[in-house]
C-alpha cells in the first residue's frame, strides 16, 4: 500500500514536470516555463545533496558552493570568448557540451579537495567545516574583482548547445529536465549498486563496515565528489537561466536553502528532493510575493519541519516509519 | 612598528570578541550536545537592543544592560521553547531548526528596524584617544572593550574552573548521565548554560555595534568564523575555544594588514592588492585546513 502510493506520487511529478511546457500557454507562458526550470535546477541539486545528507548521513552545509563554481565556469569561459581575453593561452568557450562538461570537472575537483580534508572528520565538526570551506570559496569569489567581485558577472547570452542558440525557454526546460533525468538516472544506479549499499551501510554502522574490510572514507570521499559534479552542472544550467553568475549562488544561506528541499521533500528517497524543491519555491515565491518580510513567516515554517516532519512530504506520503 | 602594534591590539581585541562568541558555543555543544546555529542571532539581537535603546534613551551607557537583558531573555525563552526538544534529535534537525531561527530573527529585525544598518555612539567618556606610546594614539573605546572582554574571560575561568555551577558544567560535558544519576537537575542545567551563551553573544555583540556597523546578516558571518575557532580549538573544550580566538583573530586581523604588503615583494601593485585581499579574506580557513591535516579534532580535543 505504502509502495504504491509513493509510486503514485513519483508518476504525478514526472507527468507534471513533463506537462508544464504544454500547459504554459494557458497558465502564465514563459513565467510558468522559468520558475518550472528554477524547480528542475534546485531539483538536481537537492537530488545530490541527498547523496550525501540522506544516503550516506554526511550533513554537508556547504553545498551552494560547488552550484556557484558550476555556475562561475560558465559564466568566466563566456566571459573571456566575449572580451577577446584569453585565460592561460585557452580562448574561452560559449559551448555547453564543452562547458558544462568542465563546470561539473571544476566543481568535483573542488569538492575533491574540499571533501579529502572534511571527511577526515565526522558529526557536528564535518557541518562546521564543510560552511566554513564553502565561505572561504564566497570570499576568494567576492574579492576576484576582475570577474566582477561583489557584484556578479554577466552573461551576454545563454551557451549554444551543440552550436544551436538556446533563445527559447521551453527548449531550455527540456535541456534541464533532460539533466535532471540523467542525474536521476544516475543516482539510481549507484544507490543500487555495490556503492551505494556500502555508503548506507557506512551511515548506519561505520565501525561494522571497517570490519567488513571497506575503507569507508574512499566511498564517502567519491560521494562527495560526485555530489560536487551534479551541483556543478546544476551551477551551470542556472547560470544559463539567468545569464548571470555571482557570489550569492555560493552563500550559506543558499546551502541552507538546499538542506531544507532536501529535508521538506523527504531524504534518502529518490524523488522526495525533487518534490521538496518544488514545494520550497512554491512557498517561497508565494511568500515573498504576499509580504516584503516573508522571512519571518518563512523561518518558523522551516523549524516547525525540522520539529515535526523530519521525514518531508515523501514521508508523510508514504506513511508509516521505515 | 607602529602599524605592527596597532594591528596587534586590533588582532586581540576581534580575539576577544570571538572568545565571547566562541565559549558560549562550545559551551552549549560540549554540555547538551546541541549545535547551535541561531548562536550568531543572539549576538545581533545583543547589538540591536544596545544601539536602539542607546538611541532612544540618549544614553550609550544603557546600552549594555539592556543588550545582556534582551540576548539572556530571548536565550531562555529559545532553550525552553525550542532548543530543548532538540536535545534528542539528530545534528540535522539541530540544524534546520536552528536555521529556521536565524530566518526568522533576520526577518524579524528587518521588519522592526528596517535593512539600512544603523550606528550605536560611544559613550563620551570613551570616545577619546590614549597614547598607548608617544605618537601611537589608539582609541579609547577600544583599550576599553579589550579590558571588558579580558575580565569576562578571567571571570568565566572563575565560573567554571572554581564554582559549584562550574564543576557541574565540567562534568556535564564529561558524563551527562552520571550527573543526572547523582541528583542534578539537568535542564535547569542546561537552562543556565544556554543563557549564560546566549548573554556572553549578547555582550559580544553590543560591545562591537559602536566599531562595526549594526545590520541584519552581521551575526552570520561572526557566528562562521566563530566555528572556525572552535574547531580549530576543539570542540567542546573552554582553553581551545580561548587558544583558538586568539589564533584566528591574530591571523584574520594581520593577515588583513600585512597579506597585501608581502605580496608586493613578489607581484607588481594591482595584482598583488587583488590577490592579497582574496588571501587575507580565506587566511583563516586556510589555518583551518593546517590544523585539521595535524589535528583532526582540534588542538585541544575533549573526550575520546
Amino acid at each position: 500500500m505504502g509502495l504504491n502510493r509513493s509510486t503514485l506520487l513519483a508518476f504525478l511529478l514526472i507527468a507534471a514536470l513533463i506537462a508544464v511546457p504544454f500547459a504554459a500557454p494557458y497558465i502564465g507562458g514563459n513565467y510558468i516555463i522559468t520558475q518550472a526550470t528554477r524547480v528542475v535546477i534546485f531539483g538536481i541539486v537537492a537530488l545530490s545533496l541527498d547523496l550525501l545528507i540522506g544516503r550516506s548521513n554526511l550533513v554537508s552545509f556547504g553545498h551552494a558552493a560547488y552550484f556557484g563554481l558550476g555556475g562561475y565556469v560558465v559564466a568566466i569561459a563566456s566571459f573571456h570568448l566575449a572580451n577577446d581575453i584569453p585565460l592561460l593561452g585557452w580562448a574561452g568557450s560559449n559551448e555547453a557540451l564543452v562547458v558544462w562538461p568542465l563546470a561539473m570537472l571544476v566543481s568535483g575537483l573542488a569538492a575533491l579537495v574540499v571533501g579529502a580534508l572534511c571527511l577526515r572528520t565526522s558529526g557536528v565538526y564535518f557541518i562546521m567545516i564543510t560552511l566554513a570551506f564553502a565561505q572561504m570559496i564566497y570570499f576568494i569569489f567576492v574579492a576576484l574583482k576582475f570577474y566582477g567581485g561583489d557584484d556578479g558577472l554577466s552573461m551576454r547570452s545563454r551557451n549554444l548547445f551543440a552550436g544551436e542558440r538556446i533563445t527559447n525557454a521551453t527548449t531550455f526546460y527540456w535541456i534541464c529536465l533532460g539533466a535532471l533525468a540523467l542525474c536521476l538516472l544516475v543516482q539510481w544506479r549507484l544507490i543500487v549498486s555495490r556503492f551505494g549499499r556500502v555508503l548506507s551501510g557506512g551511515a548506519a554502522n561505520e565501525r561494522r563496515m571497517a570490519a567488513m574490510g571497506y575503507s569507508i572514507y574512499a566511498y564517502r570521499l567519491v560521494a562527495f565528489v560526485i555530489a560536487g559534479m551534479m551541483a556543478g552542472l546544476a551551477g551551470a544550467l542556472y547560470a544559463n537561466l539567468n545569464r548571470f553568475a555571482s557570489p550569492d549562488m555560493m552563500s550559506w544561506l543558499l546551502s541552507g536553502e538546499f538542506m531544507v528541499m532536501v529535508i521538506m521533500g523527504g531524504v534518502a528517497s529518490l524523488f522526495g528532493p525533487i518534490i521538496g524543491a518544488a514545494v520550497f519555491l512554491l512557498v517561497e515565491t508565494s511568500l515573498s510575493g504576499a509580504t516584503e518580510h516573508w522571512q519571518i513567516f518563512f523561518g518558523p515554517f522551516v523549524l516547525l519541519i525540522a520539529l515535526y516532519a523530519p521525514r518531508g512530504v515523501w514521508g508523510l506520503v508514504r506513511g508509516g516509519g521505515k | 612598528m607602529q602599524l605592527l602594534i596597532e594591528q596587534l591590539l586590533n588582532g586581540l581585541q576581534l580575539s576577544l570578541t570571538l572568545f565571547l562568541l566562541a565559549a558560549g558555543l562550545t559551551l552549549v555543544f560540549g554540555i547538551m550536545g546541541v549545535i547551535n546555529l541561531a548562536h550568531g542571532s543572539l549576538y545581533m539581537l545583543g547589538a540591536y537592543a544596545g544601539a536602539s535603546v542607546a538611541a532612544k534613551l540618549g544614553n550609550p551607557w544603557m546600552a549594555l544592560p539592556s543588550a545582556l537583558l534582551a540576548s539572556a531573555l530571548v536565550g531562555i525563552v529559545m532553550e525552553y521553547l525550542i532548543v530543548r526538544p532538540l536535545y534528542a534529535r539528530d545534528h540535522l534537525a539541530q540544524v534546520l531548526a536552528t536555521f529556521g531561527l536565524i530566518l526568522f530573527f533576520n526577518g524579524f529585525i528587518a521588519w522592526a528596524v528596517g535593512r539600512p544598518p544603523i550606528m550605536m555612539d560611544t559613550p563620551a567618556a570613551l570616545s577619546g584617544f590614549i597614547e598607548i606610546l608617544p605618537g601611537l594614539p589608539y582609541p579609547t573605546y577600544r583599550l576599553a572593550v579589550m579590558g571588558a572582554g579580558v575580565c569576562v574571560a578571567l571571570g568565566l575561568w572563575y565560573i567554571i574552573a572554581r564554582t559549584r555551577l562550574g564543576m557541574l558544567i565540567r562534568a556535564g560535558s564529561d558524563k551527562r548521565d552520571m550527573v543526572e544519576a547523582l541528583g542534578v537537575n539537568i535542564a535547569v542545567l542546561f537552562t543556565l548554560v544556554f543563557g549564560l551563551g546566549a548573554l556572553l553573544a549578547g555582550l559580544a555583540g553590543v560591545m562591537v555595534a559602536p566599531i562595526r556597523s549594526v545590520q541584519v546578516g552581521m551575526g552570520e558571518q561572526v557566528l562562521i568564523t566563530t566555528f572556525v575557532v572552535i574547531v580549530v580549538g576543539g570542540i567542546g573544550s573552554i582553553r581551545g575555544a580561548f587558544i583558538g580566538s586568539l589564533l584566528i583573530g591574530m591571523c584574520d586581523t594581520l593577515g588583513r594588514a600585512y597579506a597585501p604588503i608581502l605580496l608586493k615583494l613578489w607581484l607588481s601593485g594591482s595584482i598583488a592588492d587583488g590577490f592579497g585581499a582574496a588571501l587575507a579574506s580565506i587566511m583563516i580557513y586556510l589555518v583551518m585546513a593546517i590544523v585539521l591535516i595535524v589535528k583532526p579534532r582540534g588542538l585541544f580535543p575533549v573526550g575520546g
